[in-house]
């Protein structure tokens, strides 16, 4: 039993611990502020806009990186945007995918309204119907840790829901400029700019 | 399903060019929503072990999954039909801001000879739109005319930077038969 609701900061700050190759790619919104108050880092991806497509961007690093750990960090209502997505992501089955939905089952960009997770719709189970290798909605801190070592094996595709608390906390805002964001990550990867 | 080409044979088999053209431009990722104008380009990049195939459920997901892919360092094509591009607006602000490369090809529907009505509205809009989001467009009436400009689109594409379609008109692809029986 969990008497308490994690903090997202605090969970996704346990979630980046020691990320060495890992790349991240975070859902507009909250998502993207938590991950750049864990420290910004040339491997994040930030989006700003195109709501639903996190997973998706995850999807098309993780393919054409076979060999780096790609985390996608978004929110309960960006994934619902992109469920179909995860039916996608299914049959291409990438072993260095996971995704982790920062669940606290509302909008919390426009004005906390209740989200279909917060009417009860349980994202992993989705995932889990369409048979992500492993899923599993995350209530504590052990749980996230175990996440982390799971992202960074490379041996499968997870999906997990972190029930986070509502507590809205400070924006830390990443860079809007998409063309800088886009490149150095590229960059860092080791791709010419010419 | 084989496709029957609704040309006479001898005419230039632009089905088959718009796979050769990709190929040519190292095209290593195909997303799609399958359409029967695109049934021969599907076909080979399913067949071909060098190109990962990726069906969409709905043809917005494709933009996300080619930039992340580009990110990652390769090229792909996103194929669709005109009714797809209205999914996909929103979307479309991914390449503008970022400045990611996209190469669609785009099957018409509701733009010449069109049975279903319902096809008419996107098939009329499909082009405004994709302007309207900053995708620039180039729209083949004939067979000889797609493998140039499919060639000049993945060029400003992979080269520029540019969001970039080439329509195929209903008239190049043919008229869909609905009544099957003679």
């Amino acid at each position: 039993m969990t008497a308490e609701l994690l903090n997202r900061r605090e969970a996704v700050a346990e979630l980046l611990k020691d990320r060495g190759e890992l790349i991240v790619v975070t859902g507009l919104g909250s998502p993207s502020y938590d991950v750049m108050a864990a420290g910004d880092h040339d491997r994040n991806y930030y989006l700003w806009a195109a709501m639903g497509s996190a997973a998706t961007v995850g999807l098309g690093l993780a393919v054409s990186r076979p060999r780096d750990p790609v985390l996608v960090v978004t929110g309960d209502g960006e994934m619902l945007m992109g469920m179909g997505a995860l039916a996608k992501i299914a049959v291409q089955m990438p072993k260095n995918l996971t995704i982790a939905v920062l669940d606290n089952g509302h909008y919390g960009e426009t004005g906390m309204q209740h989200s279909h997770a917060g009417h009860g719709i349980a994202l992993e189970k989705v995932a889990q119907s369409v048979d992500f290798d492993w899923t599993a909605r995350i209530t504590d801190m052990a749980g996230v840790r175990d996440l982390r070592a799971r992202a960074h094996a490379v041996n499968a595709l997870n999906f997990a829901a972190i029930a986070i608390d509502i507590t809205e906390e400070e924006r830390v805002l990443p860079s809007r400029d998409g063309v800088y964001i886009k490149n150095r990550l590229r960059a860092a990867l080791g791709q010419s700019m010419t | 399903m084989p496709d029957q080409p609704v040309q006479d044979s001898t005419v230039t088999d632009w089905r088959i060019q718009v796979y050769d053209v990709l190929k040519a431009f190292d095209v290593k990722h195909a997303a799609y929503v399958p359409d029967a104008g695109h049934a021969t380009a599907i076909e080979r990049f399913n067949a071909d072990q060098a190109v990962r195939s990726v069906v969409l459920t709905t043809e917005e997901e494709g933009i996300g999954y080619l930039a992340g892919a580009w990110l990652g360092g390769e090229r792909g094509v996103l194929l669709l039909q005109s009714s797809g591009v209205g999914n996909c607006i929103n979307t479309l602000a991914l390449p503008a801001c970022a400045r990611f490369p996209l190469l669609m090809v785009v099957t018409m529907r509701g733009d010449w000879a069109e049975f279903n009505q319902w096809q008419n509205p996107m098939g009329r809009a499909t082009e405004a739109a994709l302007n309207l989001m900053g995708v620039r467009t180039w729209r083949a009436e004939r067979a000889e005319e797609v493998a140039d400009l499919l060639q000049g689109a993945a060029t400003m594409a992979f080269d520029g930077d540019e969001a970039c379609a080439v329509l195929l008109s209903q008239r190049l692809i043919g008229r869909k038969e609905w009544n099957r029986a003679r």
